[in-house]
C-alpha cells in the first residue's frame, strides 16, 4: 500500500440519537486494495457507523471524503451511486423475484413508457453473475437459492456499481467453510481491483485471515488502528475491552454425577442419524460443527418440537417420549434457543412476564397470578446472574443482547431442569458478557446440572466444555475430551474427515 | 421435475385446474340434478358468466395489484356506489342542461372515473404520509365513504334512465357484451403493467421486502399512491359498465364487494402477505365463483346455498395451500 | 431537560390520547346540546351499544392473540335468528344454552382451523363469514324470524327489563366487560394471550400450548357473541336475518380506535370499552346536534385514522411516516 488517496475516509463523525452519543468523534480510513476489518462490542458503534456510511444516518458533525472528495450521502441509493455499498447481516433481497431483477432493484434499465428492458436486464445481470462464478443464472428465483447464494446476490448487487468502498457486515455468520472459501476470493477479487473493503466480525480466526488493518471501536470512540501481520488476538481484545480474555483450555474434572441423559441411535429424516451420546450430571458436553450439521435439530428434536424417526431417549434412566416442548418440560429438560429474539423473548413484554412464561400457571393464588411469587423469581434470577435493567418492567426489547440472553437462561434455570441444552450461548453478544456467560456455564455445570452447549465458535467450545461432540452432515463424527481435542483435529472431524484419516462418505 | 418445482406447477396452475373440475361437475349433476332443459356448458351460458363476473372482477383486478404491494384495500365496495351516484345524477345537473343524451355520457364517464381515482388517492395519501396500515385506512374509509353515499341522498335510490347509455352498454361484438369485454381487456392491460413495467415489477418488490425496495431508492410511497388510485380508477370503471345499463343504484350497494374481490384473488393463488401474485389467477378466482354460484343454481340449490358453499371451499382452499407449502425438510411443530 | 419533559408529556398524551380525546370530545358536545349528559340519555347509549360492546370485548381476546375474526357480524345474525326460532319451539329455558352450544360450536370450528391447522385467520373468518350467513339463510328459510306471543314469555326482561334502574343489557355488559377484564389481565390464560399475540414462536418455545390458547380465544369471541345474539333477540323479539351484518367492521373499529394492534401483543378489555362508548357518543351527540345518522361514519372514519395515526407518530418520534 503506497501512500494513496483513501478510497473513504470520515473524519471526526459524531452521531448522536436522543439521550445516546453513539458516535463520538470517530475517524476512519480506507485504502484502496486494502481490506480493513473494524472490530468492537456490541454496542460501540460499528453499526451506527456503517449506516452513516451507507447514507442510512446523516452525522450531526463530521465529514466524509470519497476518494478525497467530501460527500454528503442522504439515502442508500445515493452513497451508492458515490461509490459505498453495504452488504447487511439481514438480507434485503426479494424472495419471489428473479436474481436479476434483485440485482437492479430499484434501477431495472428501462424502455419507453415505463418498459423494462428485459434482454439488457438479463445481459447485464448475467455478466455480474458470470464474474463472480456464480452457479445459478440472472432469471432463477431468489427464494430457491441457498443463504451464501443469496449472499452472492447481495454482492452482485454492489456490483451493478464501479464501488470505491464495499462494507461487508458479518458475512460469515450463515456460511459453511466451503462458502467462505469462495466469499474470501470474493473479496480478494474486489481488492485486486482496486476497491477498498471494509470487514466487520466477530470472528478473529477470520479477520486475522482475510485483513491488512483492523480498527477498533470501543463505546462510540475510536481506539485505535493495527496492522494485521504485526498483531495479535489477544492485543486486538485489550484494544476492545481493555483487559485480556482467559480463553484457556477448561480443564477437566472427574466429579461428574449420574447420567442424567442418554440418547440411543437417534434420528430424525436426512437432518441428523443414529446419534448416540450420553450427557452426566455436572457436565458440560460441547456440540461443534459447520452449519447444517444437525446440531440445532438435534436440540430441538430433544426439545419436543421435531419428531424423531427413529431411536430413543433416556432421561436419568428412563426412557421417554417426547413430543412437544411441554412434555419436554416436563421431563425436565430446557432450551436456550439459537435465536433469542425471535425464539427466546416476547420483546413486547417485560422481563419478569419474560422471565416467568413457563410456569406462570403454576404461579397462582387462586385463579389469578401471584404477583409477589413472579417478582421473586424475577429478582433471584436478576441477582444471580447480574442481569442489568432498571426494574422488572422494562420492555425485554429495550434490554442489550447480554441482558436479554440473560433473561432467557434465568427463565430456564427457575424451571430447574435436569438437562439444560444452551443453543448458541453468546452469539451477537459483546465480549464482556460473552466470558460473563461462559463463566455462568460452568457454575451451572458445578452445581450439578446437565449442561450441553451448541457453539459454532471453537474457542468458545473449547472453553467450556468437558467433552466436546464433533459432527457433520446430522452424524457424530468423534467425541473428544477436553485433554484430547486439539484445534487441528477438531477442526477435521467437523470437515468429515474420521479419525484414520479417511474423508466421511 | 423435481418436487419444489411441481408443487410450484401445481399451485400456479391450480385455480384453472378447480375450474375445470367444476365444469365437469356441474355438467354431470346437471345431467341429473337440472330442472332446466339446457346442459350447462351452453356457450351463451359461458359468455353469460363472463359479463355477470365482470363487475366484481374488474375490481378483483385492481386489487391483486393492492395485495402484491402487501396492502389491502376495504373501501371499494363504496366506492363503487359513490362513483354509480356520481355517474347518474351529474346527469342532471344544471351545468350539463344544454347536452343531450349521448353528449352528456363523456362527461358523466369522466367524473365518474375521477372520483373513484380521488377516492383512492385519499386512501393513498393517507396510508403514504402517516404510516397507518391499509387495512385501518380503508377499513374507515369504507365506513366513510360510505357515509358520503348515505348523505348524497338520504336512504333514497338515485335513479337515471338513459336509453342511449344503455343501448351503448348492451350492444355486443363476437358474442360479447360490453362488460365482458372491459373485463377481458383490462386484466390484459394490467398484467402487461404488472409484468413487463417498472412500476409493475417493483410493485412486486414493494410488497415482498418494503425495505430493500426502500433502500434500493423506490419510492414505495408515490408507487402505493399510485396503486390505491388505480384500483378506484378500476372501481369506477366497474360501476361506469355496471351502472350504465340498470340505471338504478341504492345506497347499500357494493356492500360485501370488497370481500368478494379479496375472495377471488385469494382463490386465485396471490398471497396476502404481498410479493407474489398474478392477475391472470384472479380472473380465474373470479370465473370460479360465478362459476359456483351458477353451477349451483343449475343443479337447483338455493342462492343461500351458494354462500355457503362459497366460504367453505375459501377454507379448503387454504388448507390445501398449506398442505402444498410443507417443505420437504420436515417444519418446527411451533 | 425541559424539553425532554415536554417529549415525556406529549408522548404520553398521544398514548392516553384517545382517552384525552374521549373525555375533550364529550364535553364539546355538551357544550353544544344540553341534553347529551342527562342520565337518561347516557344510559341509552350505553344500552345500544351494550350489544356490540359485547361482542367487541370478546373479539379483543381475538385480536391481541394475533388473530381476525370477521365472522361475528353473520354470527350474531346467527345466534339471534336461532334463539327466535328455537324459543316458539321449545321454550326459552331450553332454546337458550342449544343457541349457546350452536354458536360456540361455529366458535370451536374457527378456532381448531385457526389455532390447530394453522390456517391464516382473516381469510378463513372472510369465508366464515359467507359461511354462517349461508347457513342463516339456509336455517330461516330466507325469512325473518319472529316470537309468536310476545307478552306470555319471560324472555323479553333480558332485552328491555331494568334491575335497580339500570337496563340489563348495560348490567350484561358490565358483567362481562368485569369479568373478561380480570381473565386477560391476571389470570395464566390471559398471559398466555398476549404471548401468543407477541411472539407465537417465542411462547411455543415457553412451553405454552399456542394451538389451545388461539382455540380458546374463539370460544371466547363466540361465547360473547351468542350473549350479543341473546340480547338482541330479547330486545327486538323477532328480527331480520341479516341483523348482524357489518357488525364485524364496527367491532374492529372499536377495537382499534381503544387502541389496540391488529398485529397482536397488545389492548385490555378496558380500552375496548373505551372505544364501544366513543363510537356510541359519537352518534348519539351527532343525532342531538341535529345531524343525519350517516354522519357518523364519516366522522368516525376520521377519528379512527385520526387515532391510530397520533398512536403511531408518537411511536416513532415523528409526524410523517418516513418513507419518501
Amino acid at each position: 500500500m503506497s501512500t494513496q488517496s483513501p478510497a473513504l475516509r470520515l473524519e471526526g463523525i459524531v452521531k448522536t440519537f436522543p439521550g445516546v452519543r453513539a458516535l463520538d468523534g470517530v475517524s476512519f480510513e480506507v485504502l484502496p486494495g486494502e481490506v480493513h476489518a473494524l472490530l468492537g462490542e456490541n454496542g460501540a458503534g460499528k453499526s451506527t457507523l456503517m449506516k452513516v456510511l451507507a447514507g442510512m444516518h446523516q452525522p450531526n458533525e463530521g465529514r466524509i471524503f470519497i476518494e478525497g472528495q467530501q460527500v454528503t450521502m442522504r439515502s442508500p441509493l445515493e452513497a451508492k451511486a458515490k461509490g459505498v455499498v453495504l452488504i447487511h447481516q439481514e438480507l434485503s433481497l426479494a424472495e419471489e423475484m428473479s436474481v436479476a431483477e434483485n440485482i437492479y432493484l430499484g434501477e431495472l434499465p428501462r424502455k419507453r413508457f415505463g418498459l423494462v428492458d428485459r434482454k439488457t436486464l438479463l445481459d447485464k445481470a448475467g455478466a455480474i453473475l458470470k464474474r463472480l462464478n456464480c452457479g445459478f443464472g440472472p432469471d432463477a428465483t431468489v427464494g430457491d437459492l441457498s443463504i451464501a447464494n443469496k449472499q452472492m446476490v447481495e454482492i452482485a448487487r454492489a456490483l451493478t456499481v464501479d464501488a470505491k468502498a464495499v462494507v461487508f457486515d458479518e458475512p460469515t455468520a450463515s456460511l459453511t467453510d466451503a462458502e467462505k472459501v469462495v466469499l474470501f476470493d470474493i473479496i480478494r477479487d474486489l481488492r485486486e481491483r482496486g476497491v477498498g473493503i471494509v470487514y466487520i466480525s466477530h470472528r478473529m480466526e477470520e479477520i486475522f485471515t482475510i485483513s491488512d488493518r483492523i480498527s477498533v471501536l470501543r463505546d462510540g470512540s475510536y481506539r485505535g488502528t493495527l496492522i494485521t501481520a504485526e498483531t495479535d488476538e489477544d492485543e486486538v481484545t485489550q484494544l476492545m475491552i481493555g483487559r485480556s480474555l482467559d480463553l484457556t483450555r477448561n480443564h477437566a474434572h472427574t466429579d461428574f454425577g449420574d447420567v442424567a441423559l442418554e440418547v440411543r441411535d437417534l434420528s430424525c429424516d436426512s437432518l441428523f442419524q443414529d446419534v448416540s451420546f450420553q450427557v452426566r450430571a455436572g457436565e458440560v458436553v460441547g456440540f461443534y460443527g459447520l452449519v447444517g450439521a444437525g446440531r440445532t435439530e438435534i436440540a430441538e428434536t430433544l426439545f419436543g418440537l421435531r419428531t424423531p424417526s427413529g431411536g430413543a431417549i433416556y432421561l436419568e434412566g428412563r426412557e421417554v417420549r417426547i413430543t412437544s416442548p411441554v412434555q419436554a418440560i416436563e421431563n425436565g429438560i430446557s432450551l436456550v434457543p439459537e435465536n433469542r429474539k425471535e425464539q427466546g423473548l416476547v420483546l413486547g413484554m417485560n422481563c419478569r412476564d419474560n422471565m416467568t412464561l413457563p410456569q406462570v400457571g403454576d404461579l397462582t393464588a387462586g385463579p389469578f397470578v401471584s404477583d409477589g411469587a413472579e417478582v421473586a423469581i424475577f429478582d433471584l434470577y436478576r441477582d444471580k446472574l447480574e442481569i442489568k435493567t432498571p426494574s422488572w418492567r422494562q420492555l425485554v426489547g429495550n434490554l442489550s443482547g447480554g441482558n436479554q440472553q440473560k433473561i432467557v437462561i434465568g427463565k430456564w434455570l427457575s424451571m430447574h431442569p435436569k438437562v439444560l441444552i444452551v443453543d448458541e450461548p453468546t452469539r451477537g453478544i459483546d465480549v464482556g458478557s460473552k466470558s460473563e456467560i461462559h463463566n455462568l456455564i460452568r457454575d451451572l455445570a458445578k452445581q450439578g446440572y446437565a449442561v450441553i452447549v451448541i457453539s459454532s465458535e471453537m474457542p468458545e467450545v473449547l472453553h467450556v466444555s468437558d467433552r466436546i461432540i464433533a459432527m457433520y452432515h446430522g452424524r457424530i463424527m468423534r467425541e473428544f475430551t477436553s485433554e484430547e481435542v486439539t484445534e487441528d483435529n477438531l477442526v477435521q472431524a467437523i470437515s468429515g474427515i474420521s479419525t484414520n484419516g479417511d474423508k466421511a462418505a | 421435475m423435481n418436487v419444489s418445482s411441481r408443487t410450484k406447477l401445481i399451485k400456479r396452475g391450480a385455480i384453472w385446474g378447480f375450474i375445470v373440475l367444476e365444469l365437469i361437475f356441474f355438467s354431470v349433476a346437471g345431467q341429473f340434478l337440472s330442472l332446466s332443459e339446457t346442459q350447462f356448458m351452453d356457450l351463451d351460458n359461458m359468455l353469460l358468466l363472463l359479463k355477470q363476473s365482470a363487475p366484481i372482477g374488474i375490481i378483483a383486478l385492481g386489487m391483486t395489484v393492492i395485495m402484491i404491494n402487501g396492502n389491502i384495500d376495504l373501501s371499494v365496495g363504496a366506492i363503487f356506489a359513490l362513483c354509480a351516484i356520481v355517474m347518474l345524477d351529474s346527469q342532471t345537473w344544471p351545468i350539463f342542461a344544454g347536452l343531450g343524451e349521448t353528449a352528456i355520457i363523456p362527461f358523466a364517464w369522466g367524473l365518474a372515473l375521477l372520483t373513484g381515482m380521488a377516492l383512492g388517492a385519499i386512501n393513498g395519501l393517507i396510508v403514504w404520509k402517516t404510516g397507518v396500515d391499509a387495512f385501518i385506512v380503508t377499513l374507515g374509509a369504507m365506513l366513510g365513504y360510505r357515509g358520503l353515499v348515505f348523505m348524497y341522498n338520504g336512504e333514497q335510490p338515485t335513479f337515471l334512465l338513459n336509453w342511449t347509455l344503455v343501448d351503448m352498454i348492451e350492444t355486443s361484438a363476437f358474442g360479447l357484451e360490453v362488460p365482458a369485454i372491459v373485463f377481458i381487456v383490462m386484466t390484459f392491460v394490467i398484467w402487461f403493467i404488472m409484468t413487463r413495467t417498472v412500476h409493475g415489477r417493483n410493485a412486486y418488490a414493494v410488497g415482498d421486502n418494503r425495505e430493500a425496495a426502500v433502500n434500493a431508492g423506490i419510492r414505495v410511497g408515490p408507487h402505493m399512491l399510485m396503486n390505491f388510485v388505480l384500483i378506484g380508477f378500476l372501481t369506477a370503471l366497474s360501476s361506469i359498465v355496471f351502472y350504465s345499463a340498470s340505471g338504478s343504484v341504492n345506497p347499500n350497494d357494493g356492500e360485501l364487494y370488497e370481500l368478494w374481490a379479496i375472495t377471488a384473488v385469494v382463490l386465485g393463488g396471490t398471497k396476502l402477505t404481498g410479493g407474489s401474485g398474478s392477475v391472470i389467477n384472479t380472473l380465474g378466482g373470479v370465473i370460479a365463483i360465478q362459476l359456483l354460484r351458477k353451477g349451483l343454481g343449475h343443479i337447483g340449490a338455493d342462492t343461500e346455498t351458494v354462500n355457503l358453499v362459497i366460504g367453505l371451499i375459501l377454507i379448503a382452499v387454504l388448507f390445501l395451500d398449506r398442505q402444498l407449502n410443507i417443505k420437504g425438510k420436515g417444519e418446527l411443530r411451533t | 431537560m425541559a424539553d425532554e419533559r415536554l417529549d415525556a408529556i406529549g408522548k404520553l398524551l398521544a398514548r392516553q390520547g384517545i382517552l384525552v380525546a374521549f373525555v375533550i370530545f364529550m364535553i364539546g358536545f355538551a357544550l353544544l346540546n344540553d341534553r347529551f349528559l342527562a342520565v337518561d340519555n347516557v344510559l341509552g347509549v350505553v344500552r345500544s351499544s351494550a350489544i356490540l360492546g359485547v361482542m367487541a370485548i370478546g373479539v379483543t381476546f381475538v385480536v391481541i392473540s394475533g388473530n381476525l375474526d370477521l365472522s361475528v357480524g353473520s354470527m350474531m345474525s346467527f345466534s339471534t335468528i336461532v334463539v327466535l326460532d328455537l324459543h316458539d319451539k321449545i321454550g326459552p329455558e331450553l332454546a337458550i344454552p342449544a343457541m349457546f352450544l350452536m354458536t360456540m360450536a361455529l366458535g370451536a370450528f374457527i378456532g381448531l382451523l385457526v389455532g390447530y391447522l394453522k390456517l391464516n385467520s382473516l381469510i378463513v373468518t372472510l369465508g366464515m363469514l359467507s359461511a354462517i350467513h349461508g347457513l342463516t339463510l339456509t336455517y330461516s328459510g330466507g325469512k325473518n324470524m319472529d316470537i309468536a306471543d310476545k307478552e306470555g314469555t319471560w324472555f323479553s326482561v333480558i332485552g328491555q327489563g331494568t334491575a335497580l334502574g339500570i337496563p340489563v343489557p348495560i348490567l350484561v355488559f358490565a358483567a362481562l366487560a368485569c369479568l373478561l377484564a380480570m381473565v386477560l389481565a391476571k389470570t395464566p390464560f390471559g398471559r398466555k394471550v398476549y404471548a401468543v399475540g407477541g411472539n407465537g414462536v417465542a411462547a411455543t418455545f415457553s412451553g405454552i400450548r399456542r394451538p389451545r390458547v388461539v382455540l380458546a380465544t374463539y370460544l371466547i369471541s363466540s361465547f360473547c357473541v351468542a350473549v350479543a345474539g341473546l340480547l338482541q333477540a330479547s330486545r327486538s323479539m323477532g328480527s331480520q336475518n341479516t341483523v348482524g351484518q357489518g357488525l364485524e367492521l364496527e367491532v374492529l373499529a372499536a377495537i382499534i380506535l381503544g387502541g389496540a394492534s391488529l398485529l397482536g401483543g397488545s389492548g385490555t378489555v378496558f380500552k375496548t370499552v373505551i372505544g364501544v362508548l366513543i363510537l356510541g357518543f359519537i352518534q348519539n351527540g351527532l343525532l342531538l346536534v341535529g345531524l343525519e345518522f350517516y354522519v357518523q361514519y364519516v366522522v368516525t372514519w376520521l377519528i379512527i385514522i385520526l387515532a391510530v395515526w397520533l398512536d403511531i407518530a408518537a411511536k416513532r418520534g415523528r409526524l410523517l411516516s418516513p418513507i419518501a
